[in-house]
């Protein structure tokens, strides 16, 4: 492995964050399918693509502005499971949106994630201007854009990456690629196959990654954080994924891929793949992953519990924050 | 006190504010070398450097995409967009992302960005260098729509929006930018966004305006003066917020109103004001509430004859005014 800082330790604090992220999906849906919430959108299958890219950036102190996949990546980025609960139940306690925003939008100041909207690149371009404001301030942050890759066929994403390119912005266009936006798939989307193609006509690198290995994923986010703060400019990254689930709990995957598809994809599944690999490389013992899967079991009831018994927010609330304070 | 015409008032401004606070940048097309299509920015790329006057890539939708994030991440940017007309492919960041920002975040985040736009006809802009696009803006929540009518205002104004946490729309109407004159002082001053300003004095009629149309209605105020007819004057300044308080008061006391806009009638913000009067003010009313506005038709036409049959004039106004007067 090239020296990307990449330590055992750092890889077996983001294998148990892909784990967490599993199980507290996992929970989502059953809550969901019991009735308490009314609709999950999941990371499932991505846990590599978020987790791994996340870990190489400056948690916290970075920006990221998400998409509604990425719930394995604001947990790498600092979220709790109580906080994300919270939001899948529009608890008044929901940082991210105080139960105003339907499960998957994610929003920290704190966490410096950018809250988000529904319609898809508007984000690309978000980002790109918080990069803009870095190169200004010197501030040394990147800021990453995650999408779709449904989301590429938006003319904001390449408005988004032409801008960043001519002003050489410190910024990564991450994009999890799972061959599906909802039903459609990539070949009615595009013709081109790599995502990371589009980087050639905005005059930046543009890599495709195996988005089930977060080691992977880890080495090429770190080469394009690393090249931004050094003033080169922005990246184009693809990470190749799946998502194993129904895009949404209202939607139905049946109508639109075999189960054998699924099926085939799901000999890789990133969480899996990297336990087995970690147990193989020692970094991981049995015990130690049976000593995280109880803490994550715990974790994961805990903020059941706790996001159950908040608040829901008062409807007087309906109100507020629709302007700020008098300008100074 | 120095006179300036309206877009030397908003040079100056936006030079007093580059210089006062480093987070100010202004970017868009042409901005910066050429100074603006209209010369607004003018010498500003000179004086503060091309990284705080920026030639934007041509691309509304990532000019206000990027103004937004660069706002969260600490700047206070001024984009424009070359003409109102041009906006439409910006609005959803400005709509859906910058106006609901602090609202869908539970106040976590806010946007303060101001985005200047020329907009309005008169001047041979043809269907898509003309139009006003105020009443699509004035129906969202989370957005403030600041229309300046003079060159004082134009500075207060601009310097409260520049001010102000949330987006403000700033319309500048090209009519004004270089036939109107005024005096503006040198030091830095804020006019409060919503509050509206009585520019005359009258009895008889109300005319509710804003932009280039108050001007036009000083001027018809002055020939009905002439023939006895006393005629009130009120310039919104903000469509939104706008000043409810001022034009219910003028409207108790006139009992006849008269709106006027240049943007389309159906839909247009004057029937707004004219429900917050007749829910507010109904039984102190002389005659029903009117609007002289453009034609519901797409565009102003570019051949002078179908430009001028959309535009308002001071001699519209003072027709209908007198026709409301005798009501």
């Amino acid at each position: 492995m090239p020296d990307s800082g990449l330590t055992p330790e750092l890889m077996k604090e983001m294998y148990y964050t892909m784990a967490l992220s599993r199980a507290l999906d996992d929970r989502l849906w059953v809550l969901n399918r019991q009735g308490r919430a009314p609709t999950v959108y999941s990371s499932n299958g991505h846990e590599a693509a978020q987790v791994g890219s996340a870990f190489a950036l400056n948690r916290g102190e970075d920006w990221i502005v998400p998409y509604y996949r990425d719930m394995a990546l604001v947990l790498a980025w600092g979220m709790t499971p109580r906080e994300v609960l919270l939001h899948f139940f529009a608890k008044a306690e929901d940082p991210n949106s105080g139960g105003r925003q339907m499960m998957a939008h994610w929003g920290s100041h704190r966490l410096h994630i950018l809250s988000t909207g529904a319609v898809v690149a508007t984000q690309d371009a978000h980002a790109a201007g918080l990069a803009l404001a870095s190169k200004i301030l010197k501030d040394g942050r990147v800021s990453v854009a995650y999408f779709g890759e449904g989301s590429t066929s938006q003319g904001e994403f390449h408005e988004a990456l032409n801008f960043a390119a001519v002003h050489k912005l410190p910024v990564i266009f991450f994009n999890e690629n799972n061959g599906y936006a909802i039903s459609v798939p990539q070949r009615k989307q595009m013709v081109v196959q790599d995502i990371s193609a589009h980087a050639e006509s905005y005059g930046m690198p543009g890599i495709s990654v195996d988005g089930n290995d977060p080691v992977k994923v880890y080495e090429v986010t770190k080469a394009a954080a690393d090249r931004a703060r050094r003033g080169e400019g922005p990246t184009l990254v693809e990470a190749k994924t799946y998502r194993f689930v129904p895009h949404s709990s209202d939607d139905d995957d049946r109508a639109y891929r075999t189960r054998e598809e699924v099926q085939e994809h799901k000999k890789f599944d990133p969480v899996v793949m990297f336990e087995a690999r970690l147990l193989a490389d020692k970094v991981i013992t049995e015990a130690d992953k049976a000593e995280m899967m109880k803490k994550i079991k715990a974790v994961v009831d805990d903020a059941t519990t706790y996001a159950d018994k908040a608040p829901l927010p008062d409807a007087d609330t309906l109100g507020l924050y629709v302007y700020g304070e008098d300008g100074k | 006190m120095a006179q300036m015409t309206f877009l030397e008032a908003i040079r100056e401004t936006l030079r007093q504010e580059l210089a006062r606070d480093e987070r100010v940048i202004i970017y868009g097309e042409d901005v910066g070398v050429r100074g603006g299509v209209f010369r607004v920015t003018e010498g500003l790329q000179a004086q503060f450097g091309e990284a705080r006057v920026i030639d934007s890539p041509l691309a509304e939708a990532a000019i206000v995409g990027t103004a937004i994030g660069a706002a969260v991440n600490g700047l206070r940017p001024i984009p424009e967009i070359q003409f109102a007309d041009f906006i439409f492919p910006a609005i959803n960041q400005i709509v859906q992302e910058a106006a609901r920002m602090r609202y869908r975040s539970n106040n976590d985040f806010e946007v303060p960005i101001v985005i200047r736009a020329p907009f309005g006809g008169g001047v041979r802009g043809g269907l898509y260098h003309s139009q006003s696009v105020e009443a699509f803006f004035g129906h969202v929540p989370g957005l403030k729509v600041v229309i300046a009518s003079t060159p004082y205002d134009a500075k207060g104004l601009l310097t409260q929006a520049i001010a102000d946490p949330d987006p403000v729309l700033f319309l500048e109407h090209k009519g004004l930018y270089r036939s109107m004159k005024g005096e503006v002082p040198e030091e830095r001053y804020l006019i409060p966004i919503g509050k509206a300003d009585r520019k005359r004095e009258g009895k008889d009629v109300s005319v509710i305006a804003y932009g280039l149309m108050a001007n036009l209605a000083l001027k018809a105020a002055e020939t009905l003066a002439g023939e006895g007819i006393s005629v009130e004057v009120i310039d919104l300044r903000s469509i939104r917020p706008f000043d409810k308080a001022a034009i219910l008061e003028s409207a108790k006391k006139t009992g006849k109103v008269l709106i006027v806009h240049e943007d389309n009638l159906t839909g247009g913000f004057g029937g707004e004001i004219s429900a917050v009067i007749s829910e507010e003010a109904l039984f102190y009313l002389d005659a029903p509430i009117m609007r002289l506005t453009g034609p519901d038709v797409p565009a102003m036409g570019f051949s002078p004859p179908l430009e001028h049959a959309f535009m308002i004039t001071a001699d519209k106004i003072a027709d209908a005014a007198r026709n409301l007067a005798k009501f």
